[in-house]
């Protein structure tokens, strides 16, 4: 079904960018139309969800040039699910950042940036062609640097010049990968690509171009070997800045990995393999990596890591029922990892530093924050009734059935590493009592109660729909499942796209 | 034409690949614009070559038979062109910037500890 609907979440943040451009160095303004256009967006991204999950999938030919010939977007469950968490994710980090900045970031163009950062995702997330989504991974990457370096403090340029060369990296071999696939096959519209390519006979080539799709997308969602630009460039800029890199940059690449693989290469037991290897040694070395580390940021950035093992190792797995359980635990990381780098920044006013060592006491200072800040992290490390627990159930099932028991031990390790980093984060943070000798800077006390609000606000949105999806994940498992079995049989899709009589 | 095409984008790959496992800044910087040019030549030869066949397609033709240029490739690579100027004006000005901050052009004594710092 056509529907010119579906930029809606593209173009409205496109819009916020260019009149908060207009408004330059107006920095009340900038933040009421960043936190508006957010909101709007969320709303369009709600709208645009609903009317996918009733009338299945929605496409919108640019120019109305008939697919294969003109860009397409298309709009099926598995991009509006994340179109929607990412507008989520980002109206509390627009709301987060309001207060949570420093005046001399947001005179430099802090918003319009962000906002073109969220175009680019939801952009991406869209697209139905491969060399459009190219281009849109360069939006976000750009606009990604400009966040990364904005502020210019030492560390920050420094983690920012590993981020930079990895990422132009990771789209060089993107775009050698298309180059090759439009050479084999002389289309860049994924559904028609998923049509040529079964056609071709030269299988080898297939399985060396779609090497360069899991080496570009592997850096960008950063799986083991590839990952290592992740911890030593997400601890420097600003919690805000990092909350929306740690929960929806490194998700673009499983999003891209998810689709590829679904629907253009179907993975044959090699690259299964490779993909199983990859997963099982992200989780290991993410969760050993955030065992030794004192500063919280860096903690998070090796949690990361870690989880996105997760769902390398479900995509690895193949199945429905695997499928499920990625896209389940996509949906559950987005909203926890944002959350945990907003957690970060709130630590940072509290105390003024986010080293273990100097930190303490805060449950007695601040019990209501502490609480809400727990219930983040029980389904982080997931607790039952929480958000965590009920992917990791897909997995594990699905694992043991197709007797992949090194993925099994790597899930457990994982899950019980991340359980004793933010066990151990929880006692040193938040219940022993600040060191000896440590002068404490709250910048949070002396701050006005609304501004006091709009810092815990993002929290606890963010915070509710964890609870959600924890607590109703009847629907949630449901929406996967939808997901997942579009993504096992993509006839649907490729019909949505090019039509039934081609 | 092909293969002098093949031997360039070869040269370039592995000069690029040379030049970004050395430590320095800049090289690290030139090999990444080697790599971005190979890939567009890349592009360029994987759109087959066709001489003086442009896709114009004259008005009287129902059908068109002839071969032609394929127009596409080179939309790419011009969407790729301006793509890799943004991104390495951009690197450009950064490197500069590390350089007068760090003082070194050698990637491994990036790694100053953390400030406090919002």
């Amino acid at each position: 079904m056509i529907d010119n609907h579906i930029l809606g979440p593209v173009f409205i943040h496109l819009f916020t960018a260019i009149i908060q451009l207009i408004c330059w160095r107006k920095t009340v303004t900038q933040r009421f139309l960043s936190v508006g256009g957010s909101l709007l967006g969320l709303l369009l991204a709600f709208r645009l969800f609903s009317r996918v999950e009733e009338n299945g999938i929605l496409t919108m030919n640019a120019a109305n040039w008939d697919a294969p010939f003109g860009i397409v977007f298309v709009a099926d469950l598995l991009s509006v699910t994340l179109v929607l968490l990412t507008s989520i994710a980002g109206f509390a980090v627009s709301i987060f950042s309001s207060v949570g900045l420093s005046r001399q970031r947001m005179l430099y163009g802090y918003f319009p940036i962000f906002h073109f950062l969220i175009m680019g995702l939801n952009g991406a997330f869209l697209t139905g062609d491969i060399f459009n989504l190219y281009v849109f991974f360069e939006v976000i990457i750009i606009a990604s640097f400009v966040l990364m370096t904005l502020g210019g403090r030492k560390a920050q340029l420094e983690g920012a010049v590993k981020y930079m060369a990895m990422n132009i990296l990771a789209s060089t071999f993107f775009l050698t990968g298309i180059a090759i696939l439009y050479g084999i096959t002389g289309t860049l519209n994924m559904a028609d690509l998923a049509i040529k390519i079964q056609a071709v006979q030269n299988k080898t080539l297939i399985g060396i171009t779609s090497c360069f799709f899991i080496i570009g997308f592997g850096i960008k969602s950063a799986v083991f070997p590839l990952y290592y630009w992740l911890p030593s460039s997400y601890h420097t800029p600003p919690s805000a800045v990092a909350a929306t890199f740690g929960g929806l940059l490194t998700k673009v690449g499983i999003y891209a990995l998810l689709r590829v693989f679904s629907l253009i290469f179907i993975p044959d037991d090699f690259t299964r393999t490779l993909l199983m290897v990859m997963a099982v040694f992200t989780i290991v070395t993410g969760g050993f990596g955030a065992l030794i580390k004192t500063n919280v940021r860096r903690l998070f950035s090796y949690l990361i890591v870690c989880h996105i093992g997760f769902m390398i190792g479900g995509i690895a797995l193949f199945s429905q029922v695997a499928l499920m359980g990625t896209v389940f635990y996509l949906i559950h990381d987005i909203m926890v990892k944002t959350n945990m780098f907003l957690i970060a920044g709130v630590i940072r006013q509290l105390r003024g530093t986010l080293d273990m060592n100097k930190l303490g006491g805060l449950y007695k200072d601040y019990p209501k924050i502490s609480l809400l800040i727990a219930l983040v992290l029980f389904s982080l490390v997931g607790i039952p009734p929480l958000s965590g627990f009920w992917p990791k159930i897909l997995l594990f099932q699905e694992a043991f059935t197709q007797q992949q028991y090194f993925f099994v031990i790597a899930l457990i390790i994982g899950s019980f590493v991340t359980m004793y980093v933010i066990a151990n984060m929880w006692a040193q943070v938040f219940w022993k009592n600040t060191p000896e000798g440590v002068t404490i800077d709250d910048r949070f006390k002396p701050m006005q109660l609304y501004r006091k609000l709009l810092m815990i606000l993002p929290i606890a949105i963010l915070a509710a729909a964890t609870l959600y999806i924890g607590l109703n994940a009847e629907r949630v498992v449901h929406v996967a499942e939808q997901i997942s079995n579009e993504l096992m049989d993509t006839t649907p899709y490729i019909n949505a796209v090019l039509g039934t009589n081609r | 034409m092909e293969l002098l095409l093949i031997l360039v984008i070869g040269l370039l790959y592995a000069g690029g690949v040379y030049l970004i496992l050395r430590r320095s800044m800049v090289k690290l910087l030139l090999g990444i614009m080697l790599l971005g040019n190979a890939t567009n030549i890349l592009i360029f030869l994987l759109g087959k070559i066709t001489k003086a066949k442009p896709p114009v397609i004259d008005e009287s033709y129902k059908i068109f038979q002839d071969i032609y240029a394929d127009p596409i490739p080179q939309a790419l690579i011009l969407t790729a062109i301006v793509i890799s100027f943004g991104l390495t004006s951009f690197a450009i000005v950064l490197l500069k910037r590390v350089y007068a901050l760090v003082d070194s052009d050698d990637l491994d004594d990036l790694n100053t500890p953390e400030e406090e710092d919002l």
